[in-house]
């Protein structure tokens, strides 16, 4: 187990490694830097002059970025003057994880409820809606959803405010269009799991030995097909901060991906690869976290990864 | 018991006597892979639904869209702004005086663009990096795999937005950001199916016959993994046709005047309050198209491989 985390540790960091390399290169290419920006005040230009030494070789300039980013500084954003990228991300995390985090837990708690119910029922009209469900929700995409959810309970129906973000019922309508594709994630795979360990001899075993049907469900059904689970993670995560930047931007939520988008039409290129590399790490983690879990959960697959 | 075991007269059975051959007598002609396929695919009427719709949007997309319109997707007409659907703009006009009708099917043409060059990706780079990886194995594999898992830590939108800034914005830029990395799970899947299949017996078999790797990899191994890669193909390509419409919608993808799904649904919902139709037609043609290209994949899974049937 710990040759296996230390692999996947290993990975990570490599990963890391890259995606921080090729920002870097990429930053250095591009046209422009923070001292020909016009807007920058003759001091902060100074500051910055001697935070990064940007008259040194680059392999110097490399080694200084790496250290930098390691310690968690990602440069200062060219847009809001004199503000570093760390803080900017730290001050919009709170809104993108609340909205995020409240959309996992509802897509998760529906999703199962569903998943489950269409498994109980085999093939009835429970079952139907759950792959009607799960088909629609991985096929319409949060930019179409959002507006249709703005449009019938924002506009016509006005239960929700449609835009801003200044109490907990603003968060209603950007946390729902979220959280359909988990529910529809969650339920296909629940109900996949199920039906498969429903089919299973130990269930049968358990049901001949007299245990109550709800009794098997709840301990033999329903712990055993919830494991596979776990590999839902990396993709939810990945899922939640790419439909972030669209919802966030369609209901006008101050979060890091409306942020990101509006740092991609001014051109702040320092907030652009700091947000990049502040997601990448978001999805590697998670990955991790998957990798470890799964680990942890079947040891067929650590062993496979130690026979190399 | 006892008693209901007695009343049953022997008379009322009747001994099958069946040749013990009849059992080896083979019933129907003997049915291929892909005939059985396709008579698997032919019952499940989602599927057969899904692809009738999309070779009719495909037609519409390319030729039908195109011939019976007279409307530019480009001109604009500042004196026919924002008229909803007509007989004149089936779909209605934008903005700028642009027919609908046109550009909706233009943006349909970028999206079928981007699920073609995702399939080719998918076939040219992952396929063949599978083979070699899991072909070879080894050292090579090592290295190969390594690659692989590196570059799936990366998440696609990264990549496309790294691409989408080093470049100009457009549709090779996205086509790059794409093809950089849509291939990989393919990859592994194909990696997965030779490391099961080059051990077998009939590889055994073409080797002691002097085949060479090439040849062993090109009529045997690919050929045995043929429904595994389609099956595959039909699920890379909506989560193309995806991205795409998602850089688009957030600015980052094709860039006025040329129109994407995903720009159209993005300027649509910009003006939603006062011209719903503007989001609504590029909406359902997009969702059309996601729902069919999902169930088709879904289909043809099934009737390509009935034990991952799910």
């Amino acid at each position: 187990m710990i040759r296996y985390v230390a692999r996947r540790l290993v990975y990570m960091l490599a990963a890391l490694f890259i995606i921080v390399s090729v920002t870097f290169f990429i930053s250095k290419a591009l046209p422009g830097n923070p001292f020909s920006n016009p807007k920058l005040s003759p001091q902060i230009r100074e500051q910055l002059f001697e935070k990064y030494g940007l008259d040194e070789p680059l392999y110097v300039q490399y080694a200084k970025y790496m250290a930098n980013v390691a310690q968690g500084d990602l440069g200062n954003s060219y847009y809001f003057e004199g503000r570093s990228v760390s803080q900017l991300i730290l001050q919009r995390l709170p809104v993108s994880a609340f909205i995020g985090i409240q959309a996992v837990i509802f897509g998760l708690v529906i999703g199962m409820v569903l998943g489950i119910v269409a498994a109980l029922w085999h093939n009835t009209v429970w079952d139907t809606l759950a792959v009607v469900v799960a088909i629609l929700g991985v096929s319409v995409p949060t930019f179409v959803l959002a507006p249709m959810l703005q449009y019938w309970l924002g506009l016509k129906l006005g239960w929700f405010p449609i835009a801003f973000f200044e109490s907990w019922i603003y968060s209603v309508l950007p946390s729902l269009t979220l959280s359909v594709f988990v529910i529809s994630t969650v339920a296909r795979f629940m109900r996949t799991e199920m039906l498969e360990v429903m089919g299973q001899d130990y269930i049968t075993l358990a049901k001949a030995k007299g245990i109550s049907g709800l009794g098997v469900i709840v301990k033999h059904v329903l712990r055993n097909a919830m494991i596979p689970l776990v590999t839902v993670l990396a993709p939810l995560t990945i899922y939640i901060i790419v439909g972030s930047l669209v919802v966030e931007q369609i209901f006008a939520v101050p979060g890091i991906g409306e942020q990101f988008v509006q740092s991609v039409f001014v051109n702040d290129y320092a907030m652009i690869l700091g947000t990049t590399i502040f997601f990448s790490v978001l999805f590697i983690l998670a990955l991790f976290i998957q990798d470890i879990m799964y680990g942890i959960i079947d040891p067929r697959i650590r062993v496979a990864g130690a026979k190399e | 018991m006892e008693t209901r075991y007695r009343e049953l007269d022997p008379s009322l059975f009747e001994s099958a006597d069946i040749d013990a051959y009849e059992g080896e007598r083979i019933a129907g002609p003997p049915v291929g892979f892909w005939r059985d396929a396709w008579i698997r695919l032919k019952k499940n009427r989602g599927a057969l639904v899904s692809l009738a719709v999309l070779v009719l949007v495909f037609a519409v997309a390319f030729v039908i869209g195109p011939l019976i319109s007279s409307h530019s997707p480009y001109a604009q007409d500042l004196s026919q702004r924002y008229l909803g659907p007509t007989s004149k703009f089936w779909f209605g006009t934008d903005k700028f005086g642009r027919d609908m009708w046109t550009r909706v099917w233009a943006g349909t043409r970028v999206s079928l663009y981007i699920g073609l060059l995702a399939a080719l990706m998918d076939i040219f780079v992952g396929v063949v990096y599978g083979a070699v990886s899991g072909f070879l194995g080894g050292r090579v594999d090592d290295v190969l795999q390594r690659g692989i898992e590196i570059l799936n830590g990366i998440p696609y939108l990264v990549v496309a937005i790294l691409a989408m800034i080093v470049f100009d914005p457009g549709i090779i830029t996205i086509s790059i950001a794409i093809g950089l990395t849509g291939w990989t799970y393919m990859a592994r899947i194909v990696r997965g199916r030779m490391l099961q299949l080059k051990d077998q017996e009939f590889t055994l078999a073409s080797r002691s016959l002097g085949a060479s790797g090439f040849r062993l990899v090109w009529k045997h191994l690919i050929p045995n993994s043929l429904g595994l890669i389609v099956i595959n193909l039909m699920f890379t390509i909506p989560a193309a046709i995806f991205a795409e419409a998602f850089l688009s919608f957030i600015g980052l993808g094709i860039q006025v005047p040329e129109a994407s799904l995903g720009s159209l649904i993005s300027d649509g919902a910009a003006e939603l309050r006062f011209h719903p139709y503007l989001l609504w037609l590029p909406s359902l043609v997009f969702c059309l198209l996601m729902i069919c290209f999902n169930l088709f994949g879904d289909g043809l899974r099934d009737a390509l491989d009935p034990k991952m049937r799910k």
